[in-house]
């Protein structure tokens, strides 16, 4: 027992034979070495990733330099590259994917945790997890097979007939495009939402709730005001992690968004993502500039990933700080 | 004790087996356009010289023409030729086998159109340069007598992934329109004036299936196979051709006279009078100095029997098979591995 006590202690002291070995024998330190090393390895291959993706993109970094991220020509026969129209497709089908997503999950999430029986929301909630591993090509091919022909059949013209006037919604309704690649999204990328949400919700302290409607909240008021408020960090942590996901989905977009680079504002329109090119274009790729092009927007969409999620990142600690999510003694 | 002794015997009895055989092993890559026929010539030949095992990895003819400059395959293989400044980034010299023939067809979605709608030269170009936009526009409709065109807009469909065929299409067009020449170009990948991207031949022909007033461009096999209309294109003799493997091969023969000897040559929109326009060889890319001995004869070897047996296997797996003199000028062209 003394001799345990004595050998954990700060790092520098105690660099004798003695002290060392039986530092070693005890299993604190062993487990604190291996589990740094994890932490580093994948440290280290995050880090090397960027690195060959820096190495890569090299010619056609020096080549189109900031350039690369405000043109809109993608051309392999005159090797003229500009992630523009990719950016903007990535960014839109995003966006789109989370206004629907996030509004259907946190209400899942909140039937699911505050209103439901206990049985139903727990075989519901089994279902929902389901959702999240089905693999994103089957998804793309519901998508093509079911969602395709429905969307410009009857969705489309829907829209255009009653909201028509907005920008959003003009242009000839192909059935792929920006609209079609953000519901499939959103439909991927749902599950994650309810699954996270729903257990802060629940990890909610019932003091909390009791608290509320002592002094006379109804229950809906209960939930909205006081119980989602207080799990507020968790569920913009959920949030994020769709939202990581939907900038990076490959096959589910690539088959729906209709592989055209071009920017508009109209969601009818096709689009394109850099996932998308990047699996679409990578295999044939013969030249050398674009080879490079094409991991040049990997590291755009890498960057792109990495700041949304350091935005995402401060904007949780800054609601924390305004209060909720167990900062209240 | 007992467990260990089973390992052991179990890696004996492996290295025993692996040792007893000592199959000699070439590597290969590629394109993705020929494999079901490289991988069943490969089969075959296997079958024939059981120490020999071809392994073909389709990986897309860019990542074989760069692991056959990195060397890390013994041959590749690819859909489009090697350009002038790839040949001269390998170092070494590589000469080009053609091997099969394939064609790129205009299927479409027109309703009350027929089956056969045929479309001139400047036509395709016109759609695919977005400069006809109307299905009943005068450059289809005069090359149509008799047929109802709607005055629909074109909705135009082409491949979003780099591809053999888009490489087939963009060179036909390349050479019936000196606009799409400088203004686009020809490659597996390039920068589509107008329309929509399907993923691969399925997602090409599941769009034209979508949306009505379409029109795309799919392999030939990929018809055949699933039995999806297309149209006839005017050749360079003015006849309206509707492409079959017959015509394919006519198209090669056609353009063997001028052939150059290192078999580089572009056969899109070759003379002859029932020649189709739109079809290409697919090449196997080969060092031309070998060092090992071994893998030289194999290889040589497997290249005799592509040009006589192999094309056997052609017809039915909707693959052109290559005419006379192109086989005769290859026999020769063999002896220049070394």
């Amino acid at each position: 027992m003394e001799a345990t006590s004595t050998t954990v202690g700060p790092a520098g002291t105690g660099w004798h034979p003695q002290a060392l070995v039986r530092r070693l024998r005890d299993g604190d330190a062993i487990a604190h070495t291996v589990t740094l090393l994890f932490a580093a390895t994948i440290l280290l291959i995050t880090t090397t990733l960027v690195f060959q993706l820096w190495i890569h993109s090299a010619p056609s970094r020096a080549k189109f330099g900031w350039d690369f991220l405000h043109t809109s020509t993608w051309d392999p026969v005159f090797d003229n590259y500009g992630a523009l129209p990719f950016l903007y497709g990535t960014l839109v089908t995003t966006l789109v994917s989370l206004l629907i997503a996030v509004p259907l999950g946190l209400g899942a999430a909140i039937f699911l945790s505050e209103l439901a029986p206990p049985k139903l929301s727990a075989g519901l909630s089994y279902l929902i997890d389901l959702l999240a591993a089905v693999p994103s090509v089957i998804y793309g091919l519901l998508a093509i097979f079911t969602l395709v022909p429905l969307m410009s059949t009857t969705v489309e013209p829907f829209l255009k007939k009653t909201l028509g006037d907005l920008p959003f919604f003009k242009g000839p309704t192909y059935g792929v495009g920006f609209l079609t690649a953000g519901l499939v999204l959103s439909v991927m990328i749902v599950p994650f939402i309810v699954s996270v949400s729903r257990e802060v919700l629940l990890a909610v302290p019932a003091d909390q709730r009791e608290a509320a409607l002592s002094l006379g909240a109804t229950r809906w008021e209960t939930t909205w005001k006081v119980v989602v408020p207080y799990a507020r960090s968790g569920i913009m942590g959920s949030v994020f992690l769709s939202m990581a996901r939907a900038l990076g989905e490959t096959m589910a977009v690539t088959m729906v968004i209709g592989n055209t680079p071009q920017i508009s504002a109209s969601l009818f329109s096709p689009g394109y993502t850099i996932a998308a090119v990047i699996a679409n274009e990578f295999t044939e790729a013969t030249g050398d500039m674009y080879l490079s092009a094409l991991i040049e927007l990997g590291l755009v969409l890498f960057l792109l990933t990495f700041i949304l999620n350091g935005v995402a990142q401060l904007m949780i600690m800054l609601s924390e700080r305004r209060g909720g999510g167990g900062q209240r003694g | 004790m007992k467990k260990i002794l089973l390992a052991v015997a179990l890696c004996l009895g492996i290295a025993g087996v692996l040792a007893a055989d000592n199959p000699v092993q070439l590597n290969a890559a590629g394109a993705t356009f020929p494999y079901p026929i490289y991988s069943k010539w490969f089969d075959e030949y296997h079958k024939l010289h059981p120490e020999i095992q071809i392994n073909y990895q389709s990986i897309g003819s860019g990542g074989g023409i760069r692991q056959l400059i990195a060397k890390t395959v013994d041959f590749g293989a690819s859909d489009g030729p090697m350009t002038d400044q790839q040949l001269q980034q390998a170092g070494f010299k590589i000469l080009h086998f053609p091997t099969v023939l394939g064609a790129a067809v205009p299927s479409y979605n027109v309703p009350g159109a027929p089956d056969s709608l045929k479309f001139t030269q400047k036509a395709l170009a016109g759609i695919y340069l977005g400069t006809i936009t109307k299905w009943n526009d005068p450059e289809i409709a005069n090359a149509n007598p008799g047929v109802n065109l709607p005055a629909n807009d074109i909705v135009v469909v082409h491949r979003s992934d780099g591809s053999g065929t888009t490489y087939i299409w963009t060179d036909f067009l390349a050479k019936v329109s000196d606009e799409w020449k400088n203004k686009v170009g020809t490659n597996t990948s390039v920068n589509w004036p107008v329309g929509l991207g399907g993923k691969g031949n399925e997602g090409v022909s599941g769009l034209i299936k979508q949306t009505p007033n379409s029109i795309g461009y799919i392999e030939l096999i990929y018809a055949i196979q699933n039995n999806i209309p297309y149209g006839a294109v005017q050749n360079a003799a003015g006849t309206f051709v509707k492409a079959s493997l017959a015509g394919v091969s006519e198209a090669a023969a056609g353009a063997a006279k001028n052939m150059p000897d290192d078999f580089r040559v572009s056969i899109t929109n070759a003379p002859g009078k029932t020649a189709y326009p739109i079809s290409s060889f697919t090449w196997l890319l080969i060092p031309a100095q070998i060092q090992d001995a071994g893998k030289r004869d194999i290889i040589k070897g497997f290249l005799k029997w592509m040009l006589t047996d192999g094309q056997g296997y052609c017809e039915g797996l909707y693959y052109g098979k290559l005419p006379k003199p192109v086989v005769d000028k290859e026999m020769k062209a063999i002896s220049l591995i070394e």
